[in-house]
């Protein structure tokens, strides 16, 4: 069976250094994929160039990403507007800008319902109600009618989420989805994530700079370095024997909330210099 | 536009304007008050030697043009530096010493506000009296609300920022803050706002000599060249058309100046 | 909002105005030049003089006089106009409406071009249009009404007249209304014909005054709309699928459209104090025009009665843009 999505030699460059250098990854049908590796490591960019919504500044310099058969680099833009919301759909990382602070979640949360699914604005708002459902916010209906700002960071990011599902996409990315929340909060967002994917059997590109989520619920993991691949699998063979001395220093540095006693071990300098040589930075 | 060309053209044109008003009675073709009724509305380079033509008086249009040029420029230098000199001071310490002062200072800016800012000068000047004295106190009175307000805003800012702070525990007193610290960076903002003043003045003048009341019809002003123009309208249209010309090319110079200093001082502005 | 902010406001704006009027009329009483012997017949005799001073108060001490027209005012009385012989109020409520017509017409046209100039340039960002746009944007920021109206009057209203440059209606067409508000009561009777020449008497005074507005509502508007279009919202909305024409209009207008206004709104009562000297150009028959007669009449109270109205105005279209900027933006308005 083929990938749902297939990345090929995707290179990537902002004028003064490259940003990916010929990553390649494919994501299968239902799958939860992890994109894992500290901030500039050109995560989040390959999930804008798969969105279409890469920053002027950065210029895809080779390869494809082949997303159900068609190579999105090389579509018009209304063909890939057509694709995105219905196929494809984002979990922001800052839930408290994502939202537009002049209108109200109802309206947000119906806007692909009415323009893509062609539903009427009644049908829309009830399918809206359910989805609140779904993503477990108490009192659906008042939240509908409210405005970003009354709610908290826990709610915005569950209407976010609510939202990314709501058009049944094929796939779904997540930025960092629970960076920008409290503690206490991340883990609930994360395991409704979790809960998300495996009902509507979404597959799901999980972006993410920390261990202990990919752990909980990732089934494979790409380890990125200064946009280089370091290392691909399954998640739990990774974790349990990581061929990259990168990924080992990774686990080291990661708090292991099972095993308390142990003091975290930052990753050391001659790794990073050795990394550096590696991938020709 | 590259920064550096609008402050090039607009300076330049201005620099070009105060050489004309300097150099008027080596330039000018005719006497600006020499009158000629057998040339009366006289279209341009009808008459011999008369470039532009002529108004309904026989006077030539160019020679009253570049004449024009000294009570513009006179105005707009005079009364928008003392107008700057006065809304700079009173926004300064508006902003900085708060309490009392900003209130009253702010208080009176509005007050100032709400008057139509030409029936106040019309106002003021048909009290003081006609005359060029009158025409820039009366811009000062009006125009010192400009920059009493921006001064006021940036003042505030800029007091809160650390460096102030950082002063005041070294012990600096507070007028020495005000005028070293605070200052100097309340300055490029101050002198883009000037250059704008500068454009406005010559526009206020030119409304009050259309009403009637700027300096005595001795010297012409382009105002007042605007007036007659605009009475015989339907006979000869070009006497309305030169001065407008060099009002709003004036007016655009000062303009494009302001907006290449903004440019310019951009980096000094957004700390 | 909450009442006692709104009541504090209004309070405000009260000692404003109080101010505005004793400023007024300190200086109107400063004036060289006595009205009284601009309504004297010759052959009067100092006695005549003295009683016709005496009849309009003008030989009281200052603030006396001061404290009967505050008293007269506050009852709804502004005097009598020196130069007009007719009571201030008739006189002022019987040329009001000309100048509210224009004065709304040129500031619902200066937004509607200003925005329209800024939502083009932002759609064509990142092109040779966009700086064309905005050049010409800051071009037209250069000029004041004066300058448009007088250029209005010669190439459209002399050298290719299209449209009339002075009255407000043309005098042989009565239409019978009862009110001096031409256009609502021309509207609401059917008299369109009539209408139409108002409109287009008014068009280029209207023009004159809204241009100026419109080139700084297109700038600052432009300025808040670009910092909306990089914001977070506006990705997703694209990550949504929302064309650009729905996410200029629907996702950044409204949030850019906030701080627009706050920094454009003090504009608004420039235009209107622009309407002294473009009726005149115009010989329109508002009470922007009648001020400058009162002016070199030296008409006291009619003066004082004109500059009081042009303070009210501007304290209610200022007090408008509050209660507008607070309704624009949801998290004042729950506040």
């Amino acid at each position: 069976m083929s990938p749902v999505i297939d990345i090929r030699n995707l290179s990537a460059r902002t004028a003064v250094s490259p940003i990916l250098r010929d990553v390649s990854l494919s994501v299968n049908a239902g799958e939860v994929m992890a994109l894992v590796g500290e901030s500039g490591a050109g995560k989040s960019t390959i999930a804008k160039a798969v969105l279409g919504i890469l920053p002027t500044g950065i210029k895809v310099t080779g390869g494809n990403i082949i997303f159900e058969g068609t190579d999105l680099l090389v579509l018009s833009p209304p063909k890939l507007r057509e694709m995105l919301g219905v196929r494809i759909a984002l979990i922001p990382q800052d839930p408290l800008t994502s939202l537009n602070p002049a209108r109200r979640i109802g309206n947000q949360l119906t806007d692909g319902l009415r323009l893509r699914a062609g539903m009427n604005r009644k049908q829309a708002f009830d399918k809206a109600l359910s989805l609140l459902n779904d993503v477990h916010i108490r009192e659906p209906e008042r939240v509908l009618e409210r405005y970003p700002h009354e709610l908290s960071g826990g709610m915005r990011q569950r209407v976010l989420i609510a939202q990314a599902f709501s058009l049944n996409p094929h796939v779904v990315i997540a930025d960092e989805p629970t960076t920008a929340l409290d503690v206490t909060v991340q883990k609930q967002v994360l395991r409704l994530i979790r809960d998300m994917q495996r009902e509507h059997k979404t597959t799901l590109l999980f972006v993410t700079h920390d261990l202990g989520v990919v752990a909980q619920i990732c089934d494979r993991m790409t380890v990125l370095y200064g946009g280089k691949v370091l290392e691909q699998g399954v998640t739990a063979e990774i974790l349990a024997n990581p061929q990259s001395s990168y990924t080992r220093a990774l686990l080291a540095a990661s708090p292991r909330y099972d095993q308390p006693e142990q003091s975290l071990k930052p990753v050391p300098e001659t790794l990073i210099a050795e990394l550096k040589r590696e991938i020709g930075a | 536009m590259p920064r550096d060309l609008r402050i090039w053209l607009g300076g330049g044109f201005i620099l070009f304007l105060i050489l004309i008003a300097i150099f008027a009675p080596l330039l000018a073709p005719f006497d600006p008050l020499e009158q000629d009724l057998m040339a009366a509305t006289a279209a341009p380079g009808v008459e011999p030697g008369h470039w532009l033509g002529t108004d309904s008086l026989g006077r030539d249009l160019l020679s009253r043009l570049i004449y024009g040029t000294r009570i513009a420029l006179t105005v707009a230098f005079v009364a928008a530096t003392l107008a700057c000199l006065l809304g700079t001071t009173l926004g300064l310490l508006a902003g900085y010493y708060r309490g009392w002062v900003d209130a009253g200072v702010s208080r009176l800016v509005d007050i100032w506000m709400a008057f139509p800012p030409v029936l106040l000068s019309i106002l003021l000047v048909a009290v003081l009296g006609a005359g060029l004295t009158s025409v820039i106190v009366a811009i000062v009175v009006i125009d010192w609300t400009r920059f009493a307000r921006v001064v006021r805003a940036e003042t505030k800012q800029q007091a809160r920022l650390e460096y102030a702070e950082a002063a005041s525990a070294l012990g600096m007193g507070r007028g020495a803050i005000l005028w070293r610290e605070v200052l100097p960076n309340v300055l490029p903002v101050v002198l883009v706002l000037l250059s704008l003043e500068m454009g406005i003045a010559v526009i206020v003048e030119a409304i009050l000599s259309f009403v009637g009341l700027s300096v005595s019809t001795d010297m012409p002003t382009w105002g007042g060249m605007i007036a007659e123009g605009r009475q015989i309208i339907y006979q000869a249209w070009w006497v309305l058309v030169f001065p407008l010309g060099a009002l709003f090319l004036t007016v655009l110079a000062f303009n494009q100046l302001g907006d290449g200093l903004r440019q310019w001082l951009d980096p000094m502005l957004k700390r | 909002m909450p009442l006692s902010l709104i009541l504090s406001r209004a309070l405000s704006a009260l000692v404003t105005l109080f101010g505005v009027m004793v400023v007024v009329f300190v200086l109107v009483r400063v004036v060289p030049g006595d009205p009284i012997s601009m309504m004297i017949s010759p052959g009067a005799t100092d006695a005549d003089i003295a009683a016709l001073r005496a009849h309009y108060g003008l030989d009281l001490p200052i603030w006396q006089q001061f404290w009967i027209w505050f008293g007269q005012v506050l009852h709804g009385n502004l005097g009598t106009s020196i130069s007009m012989k007719q009571g201030v109020l008739t006189i002022i409520a019987q040329r009001l409406p000309a100048t509210l017509e224009l004065a709304i017409f040129a500031l619902t046209m200066a937004v509607i071009w200003g925005g329209f100039i800024a939502l083009v340039s932002t759609a064509w960002r990142g092109t040779w249009a966009e700086r064309v746009i905005d050049n010409f944007n800051g071009i037209m920021l250069a000029v004041p009404d004066f300058i448009w109206a007088l250029t209005f009057v010669l190439v459209l209203g002399v050298l290719v007249p299209v449209l009339p440059i002075s009255g407000r209606s043309d005098p042989s067409i009565d239409a019978g209304l009862a009110t001096q508000f031409y256009i609502l009561e021309g509207l609401l009777r059917g008299k369109f014909a009539f209408v139409w020449d108002v409109l287009k008497h008014m068009l280029l005074p209207a023009c004159a005054l809204a241009f100026p507005l419109a080139a700084v509502i297109g700038r600052v508007l432009k300025n808040t709309m670009m910092d909306v279009m990089v914001q977070d919202y506006i990705t997703l909305a694209r990550i949504k699928g929302l064309s650009s024409i729905r996410i200029l209009l629907q996702e950044a207008l409204r949030n850019a459209a906030v701080p627009a206004l706050a920094l454009t709104g003090v504009q608004f009562t420039f235009l209107i104090g622009g309407t002294v000297i473009t009726e005149r150009i115009f010989s329109y028959p508002g009470i922007g025009n009648l001020a400058i007669d009162a002016v070199i009449n030296r008409d006291l109270p009619l003066i004082q009665g004109l500059v009081l109205t042009f303070g009210i105005i501007f304290i209610i279209v200022n007090m408008l843009v509050d209660a507008l900027t607070v309704w624009l933006n949801p998290r004042l308005r729950h506040a």
